[in-house]
């Protein structure tokens, strides 16, 4: 463009954010991924080449579980969550009337900004043995011995679930609304039933926003160390859980940075796998 | 059928969604040591408990200054990068642009171990400097991001017109794009306040002796369930929703005007 | 296929807006009817409740015959043209011409040569497998055609469908739709804000302000003879010319003219469209043979411009100074500022209203 400044003085004005991106995030990131190739002996660290980390990851059988038990739990979150959270994100466009839908938006969403540890905790209060969940089964005469919610993955994927659902709510129903009305008259116009608009017309329609939500999920939901850990208990651990006792206890920093670059590895991957469908810049 | 079944949904869909945050609020009233039912309430001492607890002020007001502080700077460097590349042809654009939005994919506990080990190396103590400093890596992206999206073509030709009139770089830019792009920038410094004030994992990692909120709560859990949590989770809520619709009322609105 | 419309007492409130004000219509089978209006008019609305997308809030809409008011879009012989084309981005043209005929269950090889068949009907037979947004914004109006077609309604409604198009394409648009019409005899209702437009394509015009039916008939006659001061201005450019009744007939500036009067009013309106006057050198007038009351005399030129196929130019009259009136002569000669022209005008050509209306 004509009309724009010299190249210098744009240098000088993207320079503060690169410097800060390159010496906090690039620089620690290419120094952890280092470390992930360095070995422990005894309590002191010895810099090198090693695959011995990666190797411990394959043939361990606790880490190999704590990547299956991630991938399972990241899985199913992730299909409830956009599963439950499409009808609702419907609902609000196009059921509510216009001039509620806002305030219904924000309803739907208000509590995602609770503190992040504190939902996690208000799950324990509900799934408790002595919680309202087992106490009003109990009151009801369903069940007479309570059941056992809390610390196991059902718990953590309820708590998960609660949270994605309202992100998703959100990416879908911004989706959603942003399509012409026309589309569905088109549809209706010309024979479709509400299930046929759906199926053939704004489900493909917005199916970009689908993915990229569900990527998004992905992401968030493998990488999360506070949910399994308050709500999960101690039968199975996510990698994120075993990063923080390799981190904890054993102060295992190489093992902890080569589990941290297969949590990268699998982020990367879905993202190659869901990249054709992928708008990150239409969030 | 048809018709009641959304309607049906709807509801049981935000039972779902304030069914945690109904309990977390109504036992914050419990006047007994069990945040479960029945419920004795209602009482206040358990905010009174709060009140007193210096761990847990201190903390409060730990968060604050890291959400103000780090927010800032994370809207500062976001802006004056979202203005170097918007308004300047600039080589590798696409490649600085990729470079600054990458944290964004990357989870905070990959962040916060990366600073971890950084620090540790470098000898450099954890505070709430550290802590600090990983907030503004996360919300940068996010910041910049928001601004640069809202850098449109029609701020152009009114900088144009102030530089066509004698003005500098600088006051181009002060007294043109930061004015017009203000809600922008107020709705990024807001969004990455409620993410840093939220923010557990870098905070947990980073810090040593003063602690943020976030983590302050941590360790109270480990008492398991008591009021006391449910009184400050319910404080902590009751600010974000202010914070959030100050964001609404403030920036979005008039934007929309 | 096609069927006559009868809309019956039709009122829709939006809210405390009242946007159908006891409408009244009757189209005939085979009928291409257009709806004219400025924005807010409710002729767009009047369309959705003609496509089912609205249901009134009193009156009944009956399509061949039959009531279908309480009818939703699917089930009605009625298909639209949308402003915005709403092409499905996601199909192919085959697919998007195809889909209404997929809905009603027709095996995929039919509905491909029907809609195959469709769009070569519209000229675009060759690119059945391309996407919309590899089309130009016509060749997309004509998808869109296509697609309201492929399903055979028996009525076409159109809502602004070439409002997005430039001006020359819109031309031949308007030319290539009314052909379309006359070959499938099907039922068409566009909507318009653009009197040209409607002039161009429709058997009859509804000229639409404020909710209700201000005009309809031939274009002609809705030009010439307009039914209320609205009509006449949203028609075209005219002179409005201050008028009292008389005795005999009306009283202007220009001296009492044998007009009838609407009855009742004590301001009037003589609307005189800028071709309807003529102009002669002073003293070669042949007009003497005509009724002297419809001379406006001597008049000065002020300005004139060239337009083509005519010459558009301000004049002050004598007897009236403070009058501008603009007149379209003929091309051949435009007049030179400064000289005098004598006036006179077609007595078939004015409308006479009371000053209130339309306001």
């Amino acid at each position: 463009m004509s009309g724009r400044a010299p190249r210098r003085t744009g240098r000088g004005f993207v320079a503060p954010a690169l410097i800060w991106t390159l010496a906090f995030f690039m620089v620690p990131f290419a120094v952890m991924a280092a470390m992930s190739l360095a070995t422990l002996d005894g309590r002191s660290l010895v810099w090198g080449l090693s695959a011995d980390n990666y190797a411990r990851i394959l043939t361990t059988p606790y880490l190999r579980r704590a990547i299956a038990v991630s991938l399972e739990i990241t899985a199913i979150v992730t299909v409830i969550s956009v599963v439950l959270a499409y009808p609702l994100a419907w609902i609000i466009a196009f059921r509510v009337p216009e001039r509620w839908q806002r305030l219904a938006l924000v309803l739907a969403v208000l509590p995602f900004w609770t503190s992040y540890v504190v939902r996690s905790y208000s799950w324990l209060l509900v799934l408790a043995r002595e919680g309202v969940v087992n106490q009003a089964l109990i009151a009801s005469g369903l069940i007479a011995e309570p059941l056992t919610l809390a610390n196991t993955r059902t718990a953590t994927v309820t708590g998960f679930v609660h949270f994605f659902v309202m992100l998703l709510t959100l990416t879908i129903y911004a989706n959603l609304v942003q399509l012409s009305p026309n589309y569905r008259r088109a549809a209706t116009d010309l024979g479709a039933s509400a299930f046929q608009t759906f199926r053939h017309v704004i489900l493909p329609l917005t199916l970009p926003g689908v993915v990229t939500g569900a990527f998004l999920t992905f992401v968030l939901c493998i990488g999360d160390y506070v949910t399994p850990q308050i709500l999960g208990g101690n039968n199975e651990l996510t990698v994120p859980q075993v990063i923080m006792v390799q981190l904890g206890r054993r102060a295992d920093f190489p093992l902890a940075s080569a589990l941290s670059v297969v949590l990268m590895g699998i982020v990367t991957l879905a993202y190659l796998g869901s990249a054709r469908w992928l708008r990150l810049d239409r969030l | 059928m048809t018709r009641v079944l959304p309607w049906l949904y709807l509801c049981l869909a935000f039972g779902f969604i304030y069914l945690p945050v109904g309990a977390l609020v109504l036992f914050s009233f419990q006047d007994g040591s069990l945040p479960v039912p029945p419920f004795n309430g209602p009482s206040l001492k358990w905010y009174g408990a709060v009140l007193a607890d210096r761990g847990l002020m201190a903390a409060m007001l730990n968060s604050l200054v890291v959400a103000v502080g780090s927010s800032a700077v994370a809207c500062a460097l976001g802006f004056l990068a979202a203005y170097g590349l918007a308004r300047h042809a600039l080589p590798a654009s696409g490649l600085l642009r990729a470079a600054l939005i990458a944290p964004m994919t990357v989870s905070y506990l990959i962040v916060g171990l990366g600073l971890l080990i950084v620090f540790g190396r470098l000898g450099i103590g954890l505070s709430l400097w550290s802590a600090g400093i990983g907030h503004v890596v996360i919300n940068l992206p996010l910041c910049f991001a928001l601004i640069y999206a809202a850098m449109g073509g029609q701020q152009v030709n009114a900088e144009r017109a102030a530089r066509d009139l004698g003005a500098g770089e600088w006051r181009v830019l002060a007294l043109v794009t930061v004015p017009m792009l203000a809600p922008a920038i107020l709705a990024a410094f807001f969004l990455a306040m409620t993410f840093s004030w939220d923010e557990f994992i870098i905070a947990f990692l980073l810090t040593r002796f003063d602690v943020t909120l976030p983590v302050e709560i941590w360790s109270l859990l480990r008492s398991g369930l008591s009021p006391k949590t449910n009184a400050v989770g319910s404080l902590v809520f009751v600010i974000s929703v202010i914070l959030v619709l100050g964001l609404e009322v403030f920036v979005f609105r008039r934007r929309r005007q | 296929m096609t069927a006559p419309i009868v809309l019956d007492g039709l009122n829709h409130h939006f809210g405390p807006f009242h946007a159908l004000k006891d409408i009244a219509l009757e189209i005939a089978a085979g009928e291409y009817v257009a709806l004219l209006g400025p924005s807010g008019c409710g002729k767009t609305t009047l369309l959705s409740v003609l496509g089912g997308f609205i249901v009134p809030t009193a009156g009944r809409v009956l399509i061949g015959g039959r009531d279908l008011t309480q009818v939703p879009p699917a089930r009605r012989p009625t298909t639209t043209v949308f402003q915005d084309y709403a092409l499905f981005p996601h199909m192919s043209l085959r697919d998007n011409v195809g889909f209404g005929l997929r809905m009603a269950g027709m095996a995929r090889r039919d509905r491909h040569a029907r809609a195959e068949d469709k769009l070569a009907m519209v000229g675009l037979g060759a690119e059945a497998g391309k996407r919309p947004h590899e089309l130009s914004g016509g060749q997309r109006q004509r998808v869109a055609l296509a697609r309201a077609l492929a399903v055979e309604p028996d009525v076409l409604l159109l809502d602004e469908p070439l409002g997005a198009l430039d001006l020359k394409l819109r031309r031949a648009m308007q030319d290539e739709l009314k052909a379309i019409q006359r070959r499938i005899g099907t039922t068409f209702v566009h909507v318009t804000h653009d009197q040209e437009e409607a002039m161009a394509i429709a058997d009859r015009i509804v000229v639409m302000n404020a909710g209700r039916i201000e005009d309809q008939g031939a274009p002609d006659r809705i030009y010439r003879r307009p039914a209320s001061l609205f009509a006449a201005g949203f028609m075209g450019e005219m002179n409005r010319i201050a008028a009292r009744p008389a005795a005999a007939g009306i009283e202007t500036r220009f001296g009492p003219l044998a007009l009838a009067a609407p009855p009742g009013a004590d301001d009037l309106i003589l609307c005189l469209r800028p071709e309807a006057i003529r102009a002669e050198a002073i003293g070669a007038s042949k007009v003497e043979t005509g009724p002297a009351a419809l001379r406006i005399g001597p008049a000065t030129v002020l300005d004139a411009a060239f337009f083509g196929t005519h010459c558009r130019a301000h004049l002050r009259p004598e007897r009236a100074p403070e009058v501008t009136l603009v007149a379209h002569l003929p091309a051949k000669a435009p007049p030179a500022a400064g000289t005098v022209l004598d006036l006179s005008f077609d007595p078939d050509e004015v409308s006479v209203f009371a000053a209130e209306a339309g306001r």
